[in-house]
């Protein structure tokens, strides 16, 4: 029983570093031969999917908590969208949008947010794992290091962030006043998809950043929270430089606001063309392969404290 | 205790002033050796506190990142706001000036009052999972008060050094409504003491609930709700509507920002300026109490981990 306590206690404790070492190595990197970037990324995805398969057994360990975590992290969302319900119980219009259309692009944004932080949202922990060496076991294992610090604290709870996104997209789509085209359907699962993968580069972006500053973690979270934030107004309520760094220098405008105006037939504010609108998906693609960029010049920059 | 391999149930002894005195060497002889611990009680709390300062200060990078986020999330509230005030001028009996006046404090207190938790709770509850707390209460201190002294320190840095910054930012960006007189001031400095007060005492019965479930994550997280929302943190308690607001506004979480915020805009003067204390002091009374009964109950009936 004691022994049974500590081991967890071990697990919950030193975290990724004690517990959670993959018994066999994933095929393929074993011999150490150079391999092609397909079967290194299978194996990423390999070692993805073991590694948050022992974070949900460990995390079951404690159903309680699991139940209470969960149920937290759906309510947090909630009460940040009743925050809205509230603003609109005094007012009809923000910025010119009822309260269907800022529920259309909370929804998208919580569910495109939500994806990308159910997926890697424990990338911000980079940064103690740089400070405290834990990262040099990562480095020794043979699986790639994304994909280790990726999975590393996998969190099921966040499904509970993903579901009231779902929750509130749907009621927009029953509640919003729209001319349905072939092409506005599909923009909806598109938008979702592409704005996960733009959010999932900015976590990567951001631990990458960590490499060099380490302590300063809190920063990854203005882009992060605090994106996702901006993008469940809309963007007339902004001042027209905010809405130009979030569209050209840190593109989170394509999550949901150039996708998500087209569908409802509203204009952007800066003078973009309309199939701007349909760019998300090759956005998060250059979006994904910069983060990645990032992540490699930050992971060859590493010196390990030596601690 | 080697070699046994149950758990320890450890029936801990009370570890009140009776018996904590008697580990001083010479206290409780005489009267005047008695004033002399007392006063070496005090000093004794007071280090605490200034070690808890000077720990939080060491972390330069991470503090600068937090005013860099708090600076981020205060621009994207403002314009939320401006689009809310601009909409329905007066609402909550602000005017747009005060109302964002508000956004700022808001920034300016999220961790000093620590409405997202992450202060000495954390700590006390992995202490409590480990084990460790049984080395705590053998201290020649008092739990409660031995935490409340750290978290006064980490308070108070987190003022001067989080709190500040963002401000200023807003007030050069914005119009803000800030107050002229320094008695204004001063006042308000008050009402954020008490609300640091009340934050402590709800924060350590979170912290304590850890003797009972063991991992404290699901309550921890359920306060950090009721802290976001009833404190006024994502909107004004006085703009939420009838019962509701009413509720709010009675319940403790609204010493921890509400309050401070109302002091700081001039909302409460004379005797109503009292009144709203004696609010603030009565919460934080029964809160503190409450958590001195559950710290009694804790240590009676402990079950200390590892071993």
């Amino acid at each position: 029983m004691a022994e049974r306590l500590r081991q967890h206690d071990t697990r919950q404790e030193a975290g990724a570093a004690a517990g959670d070492v993959p018994r066999e190595a994933p095929s393929g990197l074993r011999d150490g031969t150079p391999e092609g970037p397909l079967t290194r990324a299978l194996d990423g995805l390999r070692a993805y999917r073991m590694i948050s398969a022992m974070w949900i057994r460990s995390t079951m360990a404690y159903r309680a908590s699991f139940a209470m975590t969960t149920f937290g992290n759906f309510a947090a969302t909630v009460l940040d969208f009743v925050a809205i319900l509230l603003m609109f119980s005094q007012v009809d219009a923000l910025g010119g949008y009822g309260l269907a259309e800022v529920a259309f692009l909370y929804g998208a944004a919580s569910t495109a947010f939500g994806l990308a932080d159910l997926a890697i949202g424990s990338m911000d922990r980079l940064g103690r794992r740089v400070r405290d060496g834990t990262l040099d076991t990562l480095l020794v294992r043979p699986a790639p290091v994304l994909a280790q610090v990726a999975a590393d604290r996998f969190a099921l709870r966040r499904l509970g962030r993903v579901t009231q996104g779902l929750l509130i997209l749907g009621y927009a789509l029953f509640a919003v006043d729209i001319a349905w085209t072939p092409l506005k359907v599909l923009m909806i699962p598109l938008m979702v998809v592409s704005g996960a993968a733009i959010f999932a580069a900015v976590f990567v972006a951001g631990a990458a950043f960590q490499f060099v500053a380490q302590d300063a973690s809190e920063v990854q979270n203005a882009f992060t929270y605090g994106g996702n934030t901006l993008l469940q107004y809309p963007p007339t309520v902004f001042g027209k430089d905010m809405v130009r760094g979030a569209t050209f220098l840190v593109p989170i405008a394509f999550v949901n606001w150039l996708p998500g105006l087209y569908v409802l037939g509203r204009p952007y504010p800066l003078a973009l063309p309309t199939w701007a609108a349909f760019t998300p998906p090759l956005v998060a693609v250059a979006c994904c392969a910069l983060a990645g960029l990032a992540w490699r010049a930050g992971l060859r920059s590493y010196r390990s404290t030596g601690s | 205790m080697p070699g046994t391999g149950g758990p320890v149930r450890t029936r801990l002894l009370r570890f009140g002033p009776e018996r904590t005195r008697a580990r001083w060497p010479g206290a409780g002889r005489d009267s005047l050796k008695g004033m002399c611990v007392r006063s070496g009680r005090f000093r004794l709390y007071e280090a605490v506190a200034a070690g808890s300062f000077r720990r939080y200060a060491t972390y330069r990078i991470a503090t600068l990142a937090g005013v860099f986020t708090n600076t981020v999330f205060g621009v994207i509230l403002t314009y939320t706001y401006i689009a809310l005030w601009d909409e329905k001028p007066g609402l909550g009996g602000y005017d747009q000036a005060e109302a964002l006046t508000y956004v700022w404090i808001g920034q300016a207190l999220l961790t000093t009052v620590a409405v997202m938790g992450g202060g000495f709770e954390d700590e006390l509850m992995t202490r409590i999972r480990t084990g460790d707390v049984a080395i705590d209460l053998y201290r020649p201190a008092d739990l409660q008060a031995w935490w409340l002294a750290g978290d006064l320190g980490r308070a108070a840095f987190q003022l001067l050094a989080r709190g500040v910054a963002p401000m200023v930012f807003g007030g050069i960006f914005f119009s803000l409504a800030l107050p002229g007189d320094a008695l204004t001031w001063l006042a308000a400095t008050v009402a954020v003491l008490l609300g640091v007060l009340v934050s402590f005492a709800l924060r350590f019965l979170v912290a304590l609930s850890a003797f009972w479930l063991i991992d404290g994550a699901g309550v921890a997280q359920i306060a950090w709700l009721a802290s976001m929302f009833f404190s006024g943190m994502l909107l004004p308690l006085n703009v939420f509507p009838g019962a509701l607001g009413e509720i709010a506004r009675a319940l403790p979480w609204s010493a921890l920002m509400q309050v401070p915020a109302d002091v700081f805009l001039g909302k409460h003067t004379g005797a109503d300026l009292l009144a709203t204390y004696a609010f603030q002091a009565g919460w934080a009374a029964v809160l503190l109490a409450g958590g001195r009964l559950l710290q009694s109950v804790a240590t009676r009936r402990v079950v200390v981990q590892g071993g």
